[in-house]
């Protein structure tokens, strides 16, 4: 479905010092740097897959996607989308892809979404039948009935949100890339646009492929992660798989009567008050399971809690991990 | 062409939203147009010729430029404003479109407002058809016809160059405008007067005089040789480099960070 081999990417950026003096000196003399944006990037996708493109800001996330739907030439390496080489084959590609640029809009800006609907349906030669079918359905499901006839410029960013991933769908994609769709969106807004990624993804078996800083998205959205820093993919598993590589570290949060707990190996306590305290347990010596018991049967527990490492952690701790 | 109006439609739809501003864009670029014509006129009064060439002559070559520029202005000025359309990210978008990139380009920026300055040139042109001395036979017509074609290609293929050159480099391309706007300027009069030099140039390296002078010359009868007729025709040549100049840049894209 979609397959990418050793993919490199360079960009050539000019460098200059700040100043007005400088900026003369670079109309004359440029110096370059070359960033290596992409190095030997490969992976595998298939159709119906939901996959999380996650890595830290600069990391090659948006390259990636921008050669995977035919914007940028790569330096080198091979990608087969539906068969087809993004860049070559450009229009036809297209037509069966779908993206969301979160930071940018496709609504034109001055005119009401539908009308940029209407737009869009003649852009990808969408027949009336199907266009009509799909709107409704679309509508129904992002709950945009009400604000398609405002103009895009009067929406709120979340009603907005809900229109780009509409208008990325009119043309019944196979593969959708969402660049950052939560960015900047409320609560309300996110669950919205979560829920209708899964509902696509699962009715219309679209391959999603998502990138996102927020990892409530990934816990919510993915079964698999691709983890990218500096260019290289350092990480391709599930979410359980990454879970349980971190997960060695359970934190306990107990509120107790009696006297002061005492710790035994594999049991650490990190805070410590006056009938509270937080432990943390290393699952490798020790069960969660015999953690609670040893403390339960040294004092009198009124309330406890189990956390495991949260996604965000995990992320962080990966990060460290490979020093990106 | 089905797509282009659509484009257009919801262009000017936006453009009405804001009434005031768009009534008064027009004017001002009549306005803008007019002044040019009040200062040749103005200039004819003292001193009756310029290099041989009457104020109706001259009249009508700055009409045929005018309006050669003028509508390419209208339906490519979209390449006009590409650095824009490539810094924010938009062409982005027009890659991710399953049409023609140029044609989208041509269809992000379609500037109604410049039916004020197609106005002007219209205007222009029927004042100085009949006051040209010309006698208007089926050739003669012909010829103006092709000058407006070849015009069009010309300036069209200007701004196309233009446009690729932001591939490469984002900023600083002031200095194409001395080839579009500088175009524009230059065709006022014909091209002969700014001496062999600049004909020169003109004629080999930015096609301008094929359209504009030497046809010129076989309109107002100074030439009978019939090839002048159909130079013009080089012009629409011209636009071969500058789509393959465009393709090259496309390769060369780079996008925006996000």
């Amino acid at each position: 479905m979609i397959e990418l081999r050793d993919i490199c990417k360079t960009f050539k950026v000019a460098k200059r010092n700040a100043g007005l003096g400088e900026a003369v000196k670079a109309l004359f003399r440029r110096e370059y740097s070359e960033i290596r944006a992409l190095k030997n990037v490969s992976f595998k996708i298939d159709e119906g897959e939901m996959v999380g493109y996650i890595g830290p800001n600069g990391a090659g996330k948006s390259s990636t996607i921008k050669i995977m739907s035919g914007i940028l030439t790569p330096d080198s390496g091979e990608c087969v989308i539906n068969g087809r080489v993004p860049w070559k084959e450009r229009i036809e590609h297209v037509k069966e892809i779908g993206v969301v640029f979160g930071q940018r809009s496709q609504l034109w800006w001055d005119v009401p979404v539908v009308d940029s609907f209407e737009l869009l349906k003649d852009i990808y030669r969408v027949d009336e039948l199907s266009f009509r079918k799909n709107l409704n359905e679309l509508t129904e499901l992002l709950d945009i009935g009400e604000i398609i006839r405002t103009p895009a410029r009067q929406l709120s960013l979340g009603q907005r949100m809900r229109c780009e991933i509409a208008a990325s769908l009119l043309h019944n994609p196979r593969v959708l890339f969402l660049d950052e769709p939560t960015i900047g969106l409320d609560a309300v807004s996110k669950i919205a646009v979560r829920n209708f990624i899964r509902t696509i993804n699962k009715e219309r078996c679209t391959t999603v492929i998502l990138t996102t800083h927020d990892m409530q998205d990934i816990e919510a959205l993915t079964e698999r992660i691709l983890l990218i820093g500096k260019g290289k993919i350092l990480l391709d598993g599930t979410l359980n798989e990454l879970k349980k590589r971190n997960s060695t570290y359970k934190t306990l949060v107990v509120d107790y009567t009696g006297e002061r707990i005492k710790t035994v190996s594999g049991l650490r306590v990190t805070k410590d008050l006056d009938g509270h305290v937080e432990l943390v347990v290393d699952t490798t010596l020790l069960p969660v399971s015999q953690a609670i018991a040893i403390i339960s049967s040294q004092v009198d527990v009124s309330d406890i809690s189990v956390m495991g490492a949260t996604a965000e952690e995990m992320v962080v701790s990966l990060y460290k991990e490979f020093e990106i | 062409m089905r797509l282009y109006l659509k484009y257009a439609s919801i262009i000017l739809r936006g453009q009405m939203q804001y009434k005031v501003s768009f009534v008064m864009s027009s004017i001002g670029q009549f306005l803008v147009a007019f002044t040019t014509f009040l200062a040749m006129y103005f200039m004819f009064n003292r001193f009756n010729s310029v290099n041989g060439f009457t104020f109706s002559e001259v009249l009508l070559c700055f009409a045929v430029t005018l309006a050669a520029f003028s509508l390419a202005e209208c339906f490519v000025r979209g390449f006009d404003t590409f650095s824009g359309i490539i810094s924010n990210g938009e062409f982005d978008r027009i890659m991710v479109r399953p049409r023609n990139e140029i044609l989208q380009v041509l269809a992000s920026r379609i500037e109604f407002t410049r039916i004020g300055r197609l106005l002007q040139a219209v205007l222009m042109l029927i004042y100085a058809v009949p006051t040209s001395q010309v006698v208007w036979s089926s050739d003669k017509i012909a010829t103006l016809v092709l000058m407006l074609i070849g015009g069009f290609c010309v300036f069209s293929g200007l701004f196309i160059i233009y446009a690729s050159i932001c591939f490469f480099t984002i900023e600083g391309l002031e200095f194409m405008n001395i080839f579009t706007d500088g175009g524009r300027e230059f065709g006022k009069y014909p091209i002969s007067i700014y001496g062999e030099g600049v004909l020169k140039f003109l004629t080999y390296v930015v096609p301008i005089a094929l359209f504009q002078y030497y046809p010129f010359l076989y309109l107002i009868g100074r030439t009978d040789n019939v090839v002048y007729m159909f130079l013009p025709l080089v012009g629409v040549i011209f636009l071969i480099p500058c789509l393959a100049f465009w393709e090259i840049g496309i390769r060369h894209y780079k996008s925006t960070g996000s």
